[in-house]
């Protein structure tokens, strides 16, 4: 395949006099530590990344705690899967060369602790735990291999055009809620990129929740209860549901699974797949006769219309009809839509101050894909398949050409659209409310000391 | 508090220990005399009461049964004819039980999580005047919401009401809150939320000051335990201290981090161990990792540690572990990514503490999610997969339907009793609380089995 008359150095991109590539696809496809390099060495938005972790304490306003990022863990796996934990940093600056330096196949970001995590042994010693986790972004990780007993188009890490819209949905129900209900507005969503969606909930009322109001949060949204042999794994008590769940109904889940999975997923189209959902309704004798109905008119196709559509018309008719006016039945057209679409979230993640999460803006090792920033407003259009990958940006900059050192040659690849987006819709809003919280805190604090000397 | 060896001293506890009414709130230690006898005493009944509430909470009692249980145990266990009697022996072992519980994280969780239910409970017991008063005593500065805002979010407050299955016929006393303060009712969902605010019924106000209370308590025994090894330790080591130690060891029993008796399983002998020895939470997990050759982290930590108490090594583990995921995901990547969390549960890696291995009611509170195999199959499987698993077990007939019926009635570590003694043959009158107290009492039956067959076929 020619491997050797293209070698490794002319994808290098290093200052020198290149010779002019045509057009972006001209470096090859993959994941390594040299593309990796350039991609710390020329692309990858420091001063933006670290702006956001020092939650406006990087100022002049004296109400600024100089040491807050400094007690920031952040985590670098290398190349040969060395874990580098407790990493901390003062300044952008410092983190640009240590990362430049060790070309980390992967950033994660930890919570911020009571000392700098990198001396965390000096305070080892006077015991007591003095080194504690402080502040930690309210984080949700959601991943689509969660979701393989509902998708028949992919499994594992795949994912495919067909069941994105899984994560899709999840994203409007967590956006809306973690705004509406529990009043957070500086929310970051990010492709973890490869197979799900990672949310960082950055108010800063939200970085000071305990381990339990984390778990208190991460379960008001938890309605799956997975395991692997229960086998209803959703179950909505009550005769009505709550506010929180019967909005995601109408507003998302209903029409998204009428419209889309259904079809999509072909959801009725074997007769496995419709054992699946008839065990989920309680009732035997309801169950059988769905079955029954199935296998006789499995070829009296007189409608024209699908046969998961027809099915699933059935189905509601049947659980819905007056016959069957008990109340779990009734409530059971909704187990079902809630089990296929409902998101699952790893809750482990959420509900410990120091679990680690990816960085955003890191490159996924197996896809050579971005980790970048997903609109929550836009998230129908966002496509895994469409999202920059390592290669592709370094073809583009070498077809931009850089004679100059630019600080931002960003701005001529297709990271520039999740670049400006981060920092516009994200960073500038969330820098703005850091200030007001810091002159009032400072304010408050003066006046408080102000009184006492009166006094 | 001064302990003294003779006399007793009625004292006023109440002023001292805060709280008008029958509930005091610890605030301050009392200034009184308490007889040394008294001080291991009281400690003595009021943890019959906490071990009571821990034995319930693990049977997954729903909380009007918690409220019979709470209220149970404690006039069983505490009440005196003489009402400030009654008050001071409260005040007292609360005081005492804080120092034994404040030693080390593991306890001052235990302690305090026993401590709040206890609290909860006999806060809803209280007359709606008295509520208020710890409302005011807790200085919760919340102010009933006005009628205009009322109005306004009246529909979702009665929806709400009717999905928790009360009637839609809304409360007309509500406190906005911010949600942080009552994470328990946000996680069941028996708030309305909105814009960062909980809007709770006066019926729900326990949960605001259960936050306090369980505030106020974790800050005090954090503060105890420095008082305790600064200085407390060593000034009472020859009165106090050996009570204090012996109290808190006295409950807890055994807690399986090493294996009893220097008893040791090989990697061998694994599978037929779990036939003869293992609960069933263990098989299944045992059962899945041989056929998926993967577990994930829930499971690993459950199934490991509890291999760890029952006596595999550290080497034989790392092997055992090994063997299976190097069949799913190659042997190097098992060096890179696995082995480390094995030797950390062993005390090898990390924090070097040497984990011990889950209880039972740990088992019976997790949350297995999507490919979980973990938790505790009484609670977690579905009627059919239970079923079939204890068939397998080969428990069946009368026996399996008593099974099933313990669990109906969420008496989960009963149902794995009965299952002991199903496949056993034996009574097993302590009932299972633990995982490794099940294979220890196990390889006890079975050691005697042998020994009697031994001794009869040599006379």
């Amino acid at each position: 395949m020619g491997r050797d008359d293209e070698p490794v150095d002319s994808m290098e991109i290093d200052g020198e006099q290149q010779l002019k590539v045509q057009g972006p696809a001209a470096v090859p496809e993959g994941f390594n530590a040299d593309y990796l390099r350039v991609y710390y060495g020329k692309l990858f938005p420091y001063g933006d990344f670290f702006k956001w972790l020092c939650y406006g304490n990087d100022g002049k306003h004296p109400g600024c705690d100089q040491s807050y990022v400094g007690h920031r863990e952040f985590s670098f796996t290398l190349e040969n899967d060395i874990y580098l934990r407790f990493q901390s940093f003062d300044s952008a600056a410092e983190l640009e060369s240590s990362i430049k330096e060790k070309c980390p196949f992967k950033i994660d970001i930890g919570p911020v602790y009571s000392v700098d995590p990198a001396k965390r042994h000096a305070y080892a010693q006077s015991g007591n735990n003095v080194f504690i986790p402080v502040e930690r972004e309210l984080i949700f990780d959601i991943d689509i291999s969660d979701y393989d007993d509902v998708r028949y188009c992919c499994s594992g890490a795949d994912v495919c055009s067909d069941c994105w819209p899984l994560m899709t949905i999840a994203i409007k129900i967590l956006d809306t809620s973690l705004r509406d209900d529990f009043g957070f507005s500086h929310i970051l969503w990010v492709y973890s990129g490869r197979r799900g969606v990672h949310c960082w909930v950055c108010d800063s009322r939200a970085r000071k929740l305990s381990n339990e109001q984390r778990a208190a949060v991460a379960d008001y949204f938890r309605v799956y209860k997975g395991g692997e042999n229960a086998l209803k794994k959703v179950s909505l008590a009550g005769p009505v549901l709550h506010p929180f769940l019967a909005r995601s109904y109408t507003d998302v889940l209903e029409s998204f699974f009428e419209d889309k999975l259904l079809l999509s997923q072909q959801l009725f189209a074997s007769e496995e797949r419709c054992q699946k959902i008839l065990d989920l309704i309680p009732d035997g004798n309801v169950a059988s006769e769905l079955h029954d109905k199935w296998q006789g008119n499995r070829r009296s196709s007189i409608s024209k219309e699908d046969v998961n559509a027809t099915r699933w018309k059935q189905l509601k008719m049947t659980l819905q009809s007056g016959k069957h006016k008990a109340q779990g039945l009734r409530r059971c057209v909704e187990e079902i839509v809630f089990s296929y679409t409902y998101p699952r979230l790893d809750m482990e993640v959420s509900k410990h101050m120091n679990h680690l999460l990816k960085a955003p803006f890191c490159i996924h090792p197996k896809t050579g894909r971005v980790c970048v920033p997903i609109d929550p407003n836009n998230c129908d259009d966002f496509d895994p398949t469409a999202v920059p990958t390592l290669s592709q940006l370094l073809g583009e900059l070498n077809a931009a050409g850089f004679q100059t050192d630019s600080e931002n040659n960003w701005e001529r690849t297709s990271l520039e659209k999740s670049i400006r987006f981060f920092r516009t819709s994200f960073l500038q809003p969330l820098l703005k409310a850091c200030k007001e919280e810091l002159e009032s805190a400072y304010n408050a604090k003066l006046q408080q000391s102000k009184n006492s000397l009166n006094w | 508090m001064e302990i003294v060896r003779s006399h007793r001293q009625l004292a006023a506890a109440a002023a001292a220990g805060g709280g008008a009414g029958a509930l005091p709130t610890y605030r301050a230690a009392p200034q009184l005399e308490v007889r040394l006898e008294e001080f291991e005493l009281f400690a003595i009944d009021r943890l019959r009461v906490l071990k009571g509430i821990s034995d319930g909470l693990s049977r997954g009692k729903r909380p009007e049964e918690m409220e019979k249980l709470v209220s149970e145990l404690w006039k069983t266990h505490m009440r005196h004819q003489d009402p400030a009697e009654t008050l001071n022996k409260d005040i007292i072992s609360h005081f005492v039980l804080r120092l034994v519980y404040c030693r080390t994280e593991e306890l001052r969780k235990w302690f305090l999580s026993m401590e709040t239910t206890l609290f909860r409970y006999r806060f809803r017991l209280e007359s709606p005047e008295s509520q208020r008063m710890l409302m005011t005593e807790f200085q919760l500065p919340y102010k009933a919401l006005p009628h205009s805002e009322f109005e306004v979010v009246k529909d979702k407050l009665s929806q709400v009401a009717r999905s928790i299955g009360q009637s839609a016929n809304v409360e007309s006393v509500f406190f906005k809150v911010p949600f942080e303060e009552v994470p328990d009712l946000v996680a069941s969902r028996r708030v309305f939320i909105s814009k960062g605010y909980a809007y709770v019924a006066m019926s729900q106000v326990v949960s605001l000051v259960v936050t306090q209370f369980r505030c106020n308590i974790s800050k005090a025994l954090v503060l105890t335990n420095r008082k305790w090894t600064a200085t407390i330790k060593e000034q009472e080591k020859d009165r106090l201290t050996p009570i204090v130690e012996a109290l808190s060891n006295a409950y807890f029993g055994p807690d399986y981090s090493q294996p009893k008796d220097a008893v040791e399983i090989s990697l061998k002998d694994i599978d037929q161990l779990a036939k003869s020895s293992f609960p069933l939470c263990m098989r299944h997990m045992l059962d899945k990792l041989r056929e998926n050759h993967h577990l994930k982290h829930g499971g690993r930590m459950q199934f490991g540690l509890f291999l760890k108490g029952a006596g595999l090594k550290l080497e034989d583990a790392l092997a055992f572990w090994r063997a299976e995921f190097s069949q799913k995901v190659g042997s190097e990547r098992f060096d890179k990514e696995y082995a480390y969390s094995i030797r950390h549960n062993y005390g090898k890696e990390g924090k070097r503490t040497d984990y011990t291995p889950y209880s039972c009611q740990k088992i019976i509170s997790a949350t297995p999610g999507v490919g979980d195999h973990h938790g505790c199959p009484y609670r977690h499987f579905g009627d059919e997969n239970l079923r079939a698993a204890l068939n397998k077990m080969g428990v069946g007939g009368h026996a399996l339907e008593e099974i099933m019926d313990k669990v109906k009635n969420r008496h989960y570590q009963l149902a794995c009793t009965l299952t002991f003694e199903a496949t056993h043959g034996v009574s097993c009158d302590s009932g299972i609380n633990h995982p490794n107290q099940y294979f220890s009492e196990s390889q006890k039956v079975l050691r005697a089995k042998n020994q009697t067959v031994e001794s009869q076929s040599a006379t």
